[in-house]
């Protein structure tokens, strides 16, 4: 039995902790609300407030990109792809391929090995760096579209294992096929100007890159097409028995991933300065599957999930270059195992189980909590 | 009243067990009909050919004039042929206020249709439905967590949205709590008076049968064996036959 | 394509292909045996599977080195890789097993990746060989060469799945695992311990696999990361002829081991692992189409 005074105590304490939970909330929300734009500004001083990882981080916003392509197919529409590097590494050699095309032979540079030298003006190198970027992701989505065609008739693991078998086999074709260097693969024409103003250059093309696929999966998301592929997931055949075009939806979902992955792979070509078709473009056991992780990490299916996945994935795996060198490919594949086998849903799924109500989303208006 | 649905000699086998042997039945617009027969009758295979989830081995059905036999599940919603499933099929992932957006009738697939947002008009609709079967106040939840009754209800509501000319319904009221099955048979009559929906119902609850149907098909071992007014096809002898001997 | 025409012009090619081709087949078919095992007892898609065989390699490179009979590797690896399947097991696949299908090819393919990356620190990343010491055949005068422990690994593989198949047939273990295949609740409330019978599995598939990556060092080559494609080949045999087809699995498999021998030959050796991956995507195109033309889906 408690004494008088200190139940006294207790209910004032219980009290004043009540009263303080709605500014509570309402400092969460303000928080919540200005989070995005304080990283975004966060997101534009980084390079020079860590000028030693500046090349980390643009991978950090590539690897957000890769994270957020993956859960439109695997999270939002459920069809779990093993094989979206396939238009990664259709972008970086696209990017590429055509920036030296435009100025020289192809097949006679990829033919010498690395032997040739390539020298571009600068006009030449951003003329070529543009063409190229914008011609990855049409390529992509020409390749998107007839393996679409081909693939998205497959379900569940079936389609995973098909899709594992696309990427793997994109490499291979890669690296037999001589026009774009084979085995060897292909020197990057290298950036006119200093190290500095090129990684800044990447820096920021990249975190363009990531802010307008989120923009563009956030909006997309509210829309009908986003209904339609979440239905799609959780049952494919009551949809078609609805009417949906469910092909369709597919197909586009697919090419949307298509578009970003193939961008990223143009600029991540350029990054490396090197493009190697099993390590570099097609490399299907590192981004291939942390693609896959870094969503399931943070919580597939929603908004914020894989980005928050993503940044804690590339942090631990710096940590781990670091730390663990020689280990580190070991600790990456316990980490995978470990996520999948424990965190099946991931950060925001957990939260999302045990606080419901953060989740309630309105699908007439623009993204809520999420 | 014309003929909606022409179910012509429709045949059906899976490996050796025959499922359907040359079913003929019609459903006029704006009526009530029932399917019945024993378990095991052929009555869902029967839906499912209908609906286009199999081929058939034989015969024809025409809906509206129009042979679909040979067309997909998709191709034939999109016509105005909607079923419910008996297990219940919702997306339980997402709000019952989504189940119900997404549920929009699909005619128009331009990728400017399939990027819009959901239109308010739709928006209100479906809260219109939703209050139709009793499931406002769940409109946000995730129609994963509602009972099993409740989202028998939520697929009818979902059916409804999806502003069908004929709506196959596969047990309707199997599983509900007695007290409920009234109010829901109800609302079934209620959505063909007010909303010119033509009705298609596999049931076993007789007292439903009777108070719903306007004319009934029984079906036994695959092949019709009875049809008319409900009260005729009750007393027929050759049904009470296939109940009463059915294992 | 001159290649091809010399096929037509030198028959005997062809046979040297064909011969090769079956030969390794076999020793596919050990790994698609096994695959389709636990597939069928746990739904389990055991990714890492293609690790085992490699695995099983290289225990029989080190009991060679070590001075002992080549041969001797073979149920060395078997013995070692059925303790590894069964600390798999007991570590983390026991967690998978009743879970979707996707979180268990993810969490066997971050195995691959595990088990490869220590294979890799453990054992270098050269391609390592096998001798058996061992003669060649000389046929047609010399113009086709069976190289006399490829038709040892065969017998081998016989032995071994001739085995496999009495163990499930005639053990009651065996028939502990062939009832939780059909069905898994019925047969723990009849009292088989299913844990038991599913580390079982995994651990016999396991072994299973060792063998054949023995064999696969003695007749062909290992490397630390050279198991997926493997794992591959073993998926393709298995939805070629289907879960509980053991011909069609010995005839798919052989099939596909000739098939690989004379791409390999037509287009190139750099084309011969890229064929494999696209047959693989081709195989399950046409069967989901065929399965469309019915209007069923391959699920």
């Amino acid at each position: 039995m408690m004494p008088a005074w200190a139940k006294r105590w207790r209910l004032r304490a219980l009290e004043t902790v009540a009263r303080c939970v709605p500014f509570a909330l309402l400092v969460l929300r303000i928080i919540l609300r200005w989070l995005p734009p304080a990283l975004l500004a966060l997101g534009i001083a980084a390079p020079f407030l860590l000028p030693s990882f500046q090349v980390q981080l643009t991978f950090l916003w590539i690897m957000i990109v890769f994270a957020l392509c993956w859960d439109i197919l695997g999270g939002q529409m459920g069809y779990n792809s093993f094989g979206n590097i396939a238009f990664f590494g259709i972008g970086v050699y696209t990017a590429t391929i055509v920036q030296i095309g435009l100025f020289q032979d192809v097949a006679a540079y990829t033919a010498a090995a690395g032997m040739q030298t390539i020298s571009l003006t600068p006009d030449q190198y951003f003329e070529g760096l543009f063409i190229g970027l914008a011609a990855a992701p049409v390529l992509a989505v020409i390749v998107a579209v007839v393996l679409g065609l081909a693939l998205l008739d497959l379900r569940g693991h079936y389609f995973a294992i098909a899709t594992l078998g696309l990427g793997i086999a994109a490499g291979e074709l890669a690296a037999a096929w001589t026009f774009v260097g084979g085995s060897s693969g292909v020197q990057v024409p290298v950036y006119p100007g200093s190290l500095q103003s090129g990684r800044l250059l990447f820096y920021f093309l990249s975190a363009a890159l990531c802010i307008t696929t989120f923009i563009t999966l956030r909006w997309l998301y509210t829309t009908r097409f986003g209904l339609a592929i979440n239905a799609i997931r959780d049952d494919e055949d009551k949809a078609e028995a609805l009417g949906l075009h469910t092909t369709r939806y597919k197909i586009i979902a697919w090419c949307i991933g298509a578009v970003f992955l193939g961008l990223a792979g143009g600029l991540v070509g350029h990054i490396i300065g090197f493009i190697d078709p099993r390590e570099v473009a097609f490399a299907g056991a590192s981004f291939g599957v942390w693609m896959i992780l870094m969503a399931i990490l943070g919580g597939k299916g929603t908004l914020w999930g894989p980005v928050i996945g993503a940044v804690i994935f590339h942090v631990m795996r710096e940590l781990f270059w670091t730390y663990l060198f020689g280990w580190q490919n070991v600790a990456m594949g316990v980490l995978i195992v470990v996520v999948v086998v424990f965190f099946p849903f991931g950060i925001l799924g957990w939260l999302r189980r045990r606080y419901p109500q953060l989740f309630v989303r309105d699908a007439a208006q623009p993204g809520a909590a999420e | 009243m014309s003929a909606l649905l022409e179910v012509r000699n429709v045949s059906k086998r899976y490996g050796g067990v025959v499922a359907n042997s040359k079913v003929s039945l019609t459903v006029r617009e704006g009526q009530i009909v029932g399917l019945i027969g024993p378990n095991g009758s052929g009555k869902t295979t029967l839906f499912n050919s209908i609906v286009g989830t199999h081929p058939i081995d034989g015969g024809s059905i025409r809906f509206d004039g129009r042979e679909i036999s040979r067309l997909r599940v998709a191709d034939i919603a999109r016509l105005g042929l909607i079923r419910t499933f008996q297990q219940t099929r919702i997306f339980r992932q997402m709000s019952c206020l989504e189940n119900m957006l997404v549920s929009v009738p699909q005619g128009d697939a331009s990728l400017r249709a399939m990027i819009a947002r959901p239109a308010s008009d739709d928006r209100a609709h479906a809260l219109e439905l939703l209050a139709f079967v009793g499931l406002s106040s769940k409109r946000d939840l995730a129609a994963g967590s509602l009972s099993f009754g409740q989202q028998k209800l939520l697929e009818f509501a979902m059916a409804l949205m999806n502003e069908p000319r004929l709506l196959l319904l596969d047990e309707p009221t199997a599983g509900i709590n007695p007290t409920l099955i009234n109010g829901l048979v109800d609302r079934l009559k209620r959505a063909r008076d007010q909303l010119g929906i033509t009705l298609f119902v596999i049931e076993h609850n007789m007292r439903v049968v009777m108070n719903l149907a306007e004319h009934i098909y029984c079906l036994a071992h695959g092949e019709l064996l009875a049809d008319g007014r409900p009260e005729d096809v009750q007393n027929d002898p050759r049904v009470v036959a296939a109940y009463l001997g059915a294992h | 394509m001159d290649n091809l025409l010399l096929l037509f012009q030198a028959p005997p090619l062809a046979l040297q292909l064909l011969i090769d081709g079956v030969l390794i087949g076999a020793v596919f078919a050990l790994a698609a045996y096994g695959l389709a095992l636990v597939w069928g007892v746990m739904n389990i898609i055991n990714v890492c599977q293609g690790e085992y065989v490699m695995l099983g390699g290289y225990v029989a490179l080190y009991v060679a080195h070590a001075g002992f009979s080549p041969f001797l590797g073979i149920p060395a690896a078997m013995i070692a890789l059925f303790v590894v399947g069964w600390l798999g097991y007991r570590l983390v696949i026991f967690r998978i097993v009743e879970r979707d299908l996707f979180i268990s090819l993810l969490a066997t393919f971050g195995l691959s990746i595990l088990l490869g990356q220590f294979m890799n620190l453990g054992f270098g990343a050269n391609i390592e060989t096998l001798d058996a010491h061992l003669g060649t055949w000389f046929l047609l005068g010399g113009m086709v060469t069976v190289a006399q422990i490829k038709v040892v690994a065969l017998a081998v593989t016989l032995v071994i799945a001739g085995l496999l198949i009495a163990f499930m047939r005639r053990s009651r273990l065996g028939q502990a695992i062939r009832a939780t295949a059909q069905n898994a609740r019925a047969a723990r409330i009849l009292g088989v311990d299913t844990d038991r019978v599913y580390a079982m599995t995994y651990a016999l598939n396991a072994a299973v696999c060792g063998a054949a990556g023995a064999l696969v060092a003695m007749i062909w080559v290992i490397s630390p990361f050279g198991g997926l494609i493997y794992t591959v080949r073993a998926f393709m045999i298995v939805v070629l002829a289907g879960l509980g087809n053991l011909a069609g699995v010995i005839v798919a498999a052989l099939g596909l081991g000739a098939a690989e021998q004379f791409v390999g030959f037509i287009l190139g050796a750099q084309f011969q692992i890229a064929f494999v991956f696209l047959a693989l995507v081709a195989i399950l195109i046409l069967r989901s189409w065929r399965l469309r033309w019915q209007r069923r889906y391959l699920t």
